[in-house]
């Protein structure tokens, strides 16, 4: 095994040679990982980068080069990997802008030896080594219950305000907030109504009214999406009952200031990018240096986020959504 | 006026109708008509009161609208972001900005339409999505929410005078002087005659082109002072509000009995027509219909109403009217 320490030895030994007689091999000893993300200019992905970097300097012979296109397009993107190519770089993580249309680039990047691995977007199995998906369904389902039901205590009823009755993603997650439902610790604990906002604005505030009629002893309110959090936050708000009704769920912290400081929401949950940012750099450099395959089944080191195992369809997921309450949402709420 | 007179048992029965919708909804959710809750049902609904005015002048010239919510959209976005930009802005400043914004919007519609010719629905199906379009672009594709503006700003819609809220003073506000336009003023009977029969109104000296300009402005001012109620009352401003609203304006309009042929329609129908889908819309989230069957289940009793109100419509003497009056299109 290549060891750390060995390479160390080795870079010192070059340093020693002096830069003229040997520069390619005391390069070859830092690796260089692109952080290729949607578009330049995006808060969440400076938070991204930020959290890139931090990984970088814990690992030490890690250089991140923080790119991506100025518009979120594939044109745009394709043409940033194809000069990070020409720059030899040892690895990059991507958030693709399409998951097909970035393959072929990045399979030519692989057959250079560039480790391709994609984060927060994923590209298809065939243009990268695996995917970091910021959490899985199992995760948020069941985190958006422990949210809520430690705002209330383990007692009384709650309802969720979704999206579309359609969305995927939204069905997915209300499945598996059923699921957790059914533990004994939530016995007291009530699922009265699910409803539909369609993520637009006066529809749920409207849903999330008709709730409050509907259901007298409502005492709190999951909504798993963004548009829908803010309008039932609002109603309570409105209605005068913050302190009575709580609203959770996933929402976005630049959105959720007011509803936090007027007490209508306790907690709520979303991925956080410096976690997502520096799982990725620190999955990348693994596998550049050769310290694991990243194929399905193997296990990866992530310093201060655990070990994650890579499953059968060649993804990773990240951890649990990321918390925010009064104590650190003014500090999230400048960055996404 | 002939065509107000000819509306009044119209207006009754979908009164009758909107009675007996009470009293089904109160079957099975008696929360639903608690003097509390009723307030509250009109005053979700003052938007729509107010758009449908305006869409029903517009309506009764043989034009149509479809920018209003687009207009909507962008008029509370730059209100929004200028009560960002300078949160000491005082709110006579705020609603004079909202509604010119309106105005420049309508009068963009007006023009193209009145000037150039341009038939309305065409006009305005492409002002929709600049509006839309113009949203994203000053706002970066942000989204701005109630922590970016101010607190009297989100206070307003809210706050209460005489025991109503603001928001629903405004809307009865708006109702009145559409009433005095209408019924009271040349302009509003002028609406009538050109709709009506555009031909003949061109001969009694009625100028079309100034005319249906300043109905769509009329329209554009009422958009935008609902644009900047809006946000704050929804406490969120970004390129998807009230999309798709312009369809529950102008099916408000088809509900109260005012023609899309032109020259027919009366504020009380209006009125009552967005009263209908207010109570609606409002009922059955209440009502606990699976969310599955709302939209089927909203979409069969609109239809209900128009085909039950639509019965006293009948009549055999417009239709001899009707074929020169097409001729002379504006």
């Amino acid at each position: 095994m290549f060891s750390r320490r060995h390479l160390l030895q080795v870079g010192g030994a070059a340093a020693l040679v002096s830069s003229t007689s040997l520069p390619s091999l005391a390069a070859g000893k830092e690796l260089r990982i692109a952080l290729v993300v949607k578009a330049l200019g995006i808060g969440f992905f400076d938070a991204c980068h930020e959290g890139g970097e931090q990984a970088a300097k814990q690992l030490g012979n890690v250089k991140v080069i923080y790119t991506g296109p100025t518009k979120t397009t594939a044109e745009e993107q394709i043409a940033v990997i194809e000069s990070l190519i020409a720059q030899k770089v040892d690895a990059m993580a991507i958030s693709a802008n399409d998951t097909n249309a970035l393959v072929p680039v990045c399979k030519k990047a692989m057959a250079r030896g560039i480790k391709v691995i994609s984060f927060d977007s994923g590209i298809a199995p065939a243009g990268r080594i695996l995917q970091i998906n910021p959490s899985n369904n199992t995760l948020i389902g069941a985190k958006c219950v422990q949210m809520i039901a430690k705002t209330l205590n383990y007692q009384g009823e709650i309802a969720i305000l979704s999206a579309t009755a359609q969305a995927t993603n939204q069905n997915i997650w209300i499945g598996k907030m059923k699921e957790e439902l059914k533990k004994p610790a939530y016995a007291k604990m009530k699922l009265v109504a699910t409803v539909y906002g369609d993520d637009v604005a006066d529809k749920s505030y409207r849903e999330m009214q008709g709730l409050i009629k509907a259901h007298p002893n409502l005492k709190g309110v999951i909504a798993p999406t963004t548009v829908g959090i803010v309008a039932a936050a609002k109603a309570v708000v409105d209605a005068k009952l913050t302190g009575k009704i709580f609203v959770s769920g996933l929402g976005l912290p630049s959105e959720m200031k007011a509803a936090v400081a007027s007490g209508a929401t306790d907690t709520f949950a979303i991925w956080n990018p410096i976690d997502l940012g520096y799982t990725a750099i620190m999955v990348a450099a693994q596998i550049a240096e050769g310290k694991t395959t990243g194929k399905p089944g193997s296990v990866l080191h992530c310093g201060r986020m655990g070990d994650l195992k890579v499953t059968p369809n060649a993804t990773v997921a990240m951890a649990n959504p990321y918390t925010f309450d009064k104590s650190n949402i003014d500090k999230f709420a400048k960055i996404f | 006026m002939k065509a107000l007179g000819q509306n009044v048992p119209r207006e009754a029965m979908l009164a009758a109708i909107i009675v007996v919708l009470l009293g089904l909804i109160g079957l099975r959710a008696p929360v639903f008509l608690s003097p509390g809750n009723l307030l509250g049902v009109l005053t979700d609904t003052s938007f729509l009161f107010m758009l449908a005015l305006a869409q029903m002048a517009v309506i009764l010239t043989r034009g149509i609208d479809l920018s209003v919510a687009a207009n909507l959209a962008l008029s509370g976005m730059i209100v929004t972001l200028a009560d960002r930009a300078h949160p000491g802005l005082s709110l006579p400043v705020l609603f004079a900005l909202a509604a010119l914004s309106g105005l420049i919007l309508g009068a963009f519609n007006g023009a193209l339409i009145a000037f150039v010719e341009i038939p309305p629905i065409v006009v305005t199906l492409g002002t929709l999505s600049i509006y839309r379009g113009l949203i994203f672009v000053i706002a970066g594709g942000q989204w701005l929410t109630s922590n970016d503006m101010s607190r009297s700003f989100l206070a307003f819609p809210r706050d209460t005078l005489l025991g109503l809220p603001n928001l629903l003073v405004v809307a009865l506000v708006v109702s009145v002087l559409f009433w005095l336009l209408l019924n009271h003023t040349s302009f509003g009977r002028n609406l009538y005659a050109i709709g009506g029969n555009p031909v003949a109104a061109r001969y009694c000296g009625i100028s079309l082109t100034r005319q249906i300009f300043a109905v769509y402005i009329l329209s554009g001012v009422i958009s935008g002072l609902c644009g900047l109620l809006w946000v704050s009352r929804y406490g969120i401003a970004y390129s998807g509000i009230a999309q798709g609203y312009e369809l529950t304006v102008i099916a408000a309009c088809v509900i109260g009995g005012v023609s899309i042929a032109g020259g027919i329609g009366s504020i009380v129908g209006a009125l009552l027509g967005a009263l209908f889908l207010g109570i609606i819309v409002n009922a059955l989230p209440v009502m606990q219909v699976s969310p599955f069957w709302q939209v089927l289940v909203s979409g069969v009793i609109i239809l209900l109403a128009v085909v039950l109100n639509a019965r006293s419509e009948h009549r055999a003497g417009r239709l001899i009217l009707k074929t020169p009056a097409r001729e002379g299109t504006p």
